[in-house]
């Protein structure tokens, strides 16, 4: 009887889904004939993929979006479309979002991360007139697409220098989001920057995922966990790179009343009330300023395809120290670390 | 009503002694039952039919109306949202993609339905078909010399064995050891996460270890599987889709996976192994008393899902445009495979409906951010759909069996002398070998409302 029973079952699904079809087909070519009118009028469209978290995830995604509301706002443009990823999506998804938004008339994409390269590969070229960015991707080659990638070991060096200097326990953790290539990038330079502060330096490493499971960036109850585990092994400080998790770390680091450095947009602006103080610092990467200059770049159309490497020294990474007490106690040594990486003195090891 | 022939037929090809066959097939049953009492008991199964026709359509219209409930609470216009739909559907590249999606979906839920068809839960779908998908990219990538016919067929055999051996595992530590196959699979796809990370950075599979994104060498043209672009686009246009764009390909492997699931129906209903199979997961006991060897099935059931799952990426690898495994390869499907396979109800048709449902909840709601609205929402439709359809299929069950057990009450004056008192109207769990054994003419009854408790 079973079977008999799904074919009934599918049967009504299959007539519920058909006449959803055929709906489909009849209200179509008048919407998208308009929508696309009405885009090309008004100079610079901007359109924003975001990764998964999105707008609002106080972190990577949000300092893209600073760069990108300060643009909109300098220069007079309309409100930017903006789509975000959810965890679990094909490449197809990916593309499908940023064909929307050309087809909606974006004329200035922004691909925040590097997730979005193979859609990107496929995409670009069937919009030959619009211009693309992606956000820490170098690989991805079109008349049409700039690639921005950042020295994401530079500054992660610098808040590695922070946390030993700082340690009173001389342990010190790190929570990584995801356990790939552009974390473990963080990571190196997060181990370099502690041991060249203090050679004995304990450093406490977790990833909230492995590979492919991009959970590990949207998921604050796994980053708190990991944190309360690494607070009970005797770390004071927590470098915490893992995009939304980073404020389950936070929240670890207010309950245990330790300490914690944010990680891509200064977190210490956007945090919560109850875990700010915490907070001791951020590691930054510029997405902001790479996203206001792709704006700008199209605006005046003098957009340039390519790829390009930001570090400390071209600004595209940076570190800022919140804590008043923590920085003047060794913000001029953290300074003097900086100095000697933007004039190549120090070289920083990295993974990437 | 298709229990006692398959019985019947497993009989006649099966190797089983003759004093476990009872005397009479389902064939000499059929005819006498509508013979003596057809109007009544026919009527009776237009009744079960209809009762069975209104748990899905009225699982649809709760969900419809809970998600509605949802949109109006978010302050959002259920006409817009229509719209919406509408504008996506009309795009051909969604439509390929909904057609990609459902058998991709098809044969994760394959994969799951055969391990719940013996009562095995193989949650570890996901991490089969993923390692098997890697394995498969790079046996596939350096093999790049093969004829074309030849390497896809490498590719797609190292698939379902990788996935076979790693489903496996589970089913040998159950079988061995006594280890639950829900925590083993669940441990297995960390384990399978962690292998995949391990070789792509550190094992040596990808030319580019340190790059942002590891991935392993590019397959060569032979072993791409060819798309179904010439024949779906010249049907998306007559219906008047807008075309998809070139880069936009229907995945040929979706007719696999379609011989899939007519395999599977195939392997169910029609062989001896497919009886043994159901019978070891409706009735172990019985099962095994009837020679069938449960740790034997445990195994050969979980070997077999796996050497499905293990396929479930293949359609993306040797159709999609990458030709090469990432560590942001496709993801999240074999939890998928799970819902589908319950949403289905194991049925090869329901199953396939299901996927469809499933796809198109994913691909109709692709277009809602643009209108403001959370792309969550596609996520929700679809945990409602199935809660609707998991609690309608239950209460309708119950309701038919109630319904057949009157019917069967009502018929049973026609054979006073065959049945004892109290005897007729028992739909209870009298298990199947003893009901052949004490009523043969009762086991059409008790067989179907074995069934409808599932």
């Amino acid at each position: 009887m079973r079977r008999q029973r799904g074919i009934r079952g599918g049967a009504v699904i299959a007539s519920l889904l058909a006449g959803a079809l055929v709906l489909g087909g009849c209200g179509s070519s008048s919407n998208d004939k308009s929508s696309s009118e009405s885009g090309n009028s008004s100079g610079v469209k901007v359109g924003v993929a975001f990764d998964v978290g999105g707008r609002g995830d106080k972190s990577f995604n949000d300092s893209a979006s600073t760069g990108i509301d300060k643009a909109v706002k300098d220069f007079g443009l309309a409100k930017p479309t903006e789509l975000s990823g959810k965890p679990d999506e094909t490449d197809a998804d990916k593309e499908d979002r940023l064909r929307q938004l050309a087809d909606g008339g974006a004329t200035a994409i922004i691909c925040v991360g590097f997730s979005y390269a193979p859609a990107l590969e496929v995409v670009a070229p069937d919009y030959p007139d619009v211009k693309f960015e992606i956000l820490d991707n170098g690989t991805v080659k079109a008349d049409n697409v700039a690639g921005y990638t950042f020295k994401d070991n530079e500054n992660a060096y610098l808040v590695g220098t922070l946390a030993a200097l700082a340690s009173k326990t001389g342990t010190i953790g790190f929570v990584g989001g995801v356990n790939e290539t552009l974390i473990n990038n963080f990571e190196v330079g997060f181990d370099a920057g502690a041991k060249a502060a203090k050679s004995d330096i304990v450093i406490e490493k977790q990833y909230l995922t492995e590979a492919g499971d991009y959970s590990g960036y949207s998921s604050p109850d796994k980053g708190k966990i990991a944190a309360e585990g690494i607070y009970d092994k005797g770390a004071d400080i927590i470098y915490a790179a893992a995009g939304l998790s980073n404020n389950g770390v936070f929240e670890a680091a207010a309950e245990k009343k330790k300490f914690a450095i944010g990680t891509d947009s200064d977190q210490y602006l956007t945090a919560d009330p109850s875990y700010k103080e915490q907070i001791i610092g951020s590691a930054l990467k510029r997405l902001d300023t790479a996203a206001y200059k792709f704006i700008e770049s199209v605006k005046d159309d003098k957009f340039k395809p390519g790829n390009f490497s930001l570090g400390l020294k071209e600004d595209g990474v940076d570190y800022v120290i919140n804590n008043a007490e923590i920085k003047s106690a060794v913000g001029a040594k953290v300074d003097e670390a900086k100095k000697s990486i933007v004039d190549g003195d120090v070289k920083v090891p990295s993974k990437s | 009503m298709t229990e006692p022939t398959n019985r019947g037929e497993s009989n006649d090809d099966g190797d089983r002694t003759p004093d476990q066959i009872d005397g009479v097939t389902a064939t000499d049953l059929e005819p006498e039952r509508e013979s003596v009492s057809g109007p009544s008991l026919r009527q009776a199964r237009i009744r079960k039919l209809g009762l069975t026709m209104s748990a899905p359509v009225a699982a649809f219209i709760f969900a419809l109306v809970v998600v509605a409930i949802v949109i109006i609470a978010s302050g959002f216009n259920i006409g817009a949202v229509l719209d919406s739909v509408n504008q996506t559907m009309s795009r051909g590249r969604n439509i390929v993609e909904l057609i990609n999606r459902t058998g991709m979906y098809y044969i994760s839920a394959l994969a799951v339905a055969v391990g719940f068809r013996m009562n095995l839960f193989n949650i570890g779908v996901e991490g089969q078909y993923r390692l098997a998908a890697l394995v498969a990219a790079y046996v596939g990538a350096s093999v790049n010399n093969l004829p074309a016919v030849l390497h896809i067929l490498v590719m797609i055999v190292t698939a379902s064995i990788t996935g076979a051996i790693w489903a496996g595992i589970a089913g040998i530590l159950k079988v061995t050891r006594g280890v639950s196959e829900v925590i083993s699979t669940i441990m297995l796809n960390a384990i399978a996460a962690a292998l995949i990370g391990f070789l792509l950075r550190d094992g040596g599979w990808s030319p580019d270890p340190g790059g942002r994104k590891p991935f392993t060498e590019t397959i060569d043209q032979s072993g791409w599987f060819p798309d179904l672009n010439k024949i779906v686009n010249p049907i998306l246009d007559a219906l008047g889709f807008d075309p998809p764009p070139p880069s936009t390909k229907t995945y040929g492997f979706i007719v696999i996976a379609l011989l899939l699931g007519v395999v599977y129906a195939f392997l169910l209903k029609r062989t001896r192994f497919g009886f043994d199979l159901r019978a070891s997961g409706q009735n172990p006991t019985a099962a095994a008393a009837s020679g069938v060897s449960a740790k034997k099935m445990t195994i050969y059931a979980m070997f077999i899902s796996g050497g499905i799952a293990g396929l479930v990426g293949m359609a993306e690898l040797l159709g999609g445009n990458q030709h090469n495994f990432s560590e942001t390869f496709l993801s999240g499907f074999g939890f998928i495979g799970i819902a589908v396979a319950l949403l289905g109800r194991n049925s090869p048709v329901g199953m396939f409906f299901a996927a469809i449902v499933w796809a198109f909840l994913d691909v109709a709601t692709r277009g809602f951010q643009i209108i403001g609205i959370s792309n969550k929402l596609a996520s929700i439709m679809q945990a409602v759909v199935l809660f609707a359809v998991v609690i309608a299929y239950t209460v309708v069950s119950r309701r038919a069996k109630e319904a057949e057990a009157r019917s069967v009450a009502a018929n049973t004056p026609a054979h006073p002398a065959e049945i004892p008192d109290g005897g007729p109207p028992s739909t209870d769990s009298t298990s199947e070998e003893a009901a052949d054994v004490e009523q043969p003419h009762q086991r059409t009854t008790d067989s179907d409302s074995g069934e409808g408790t599932r």
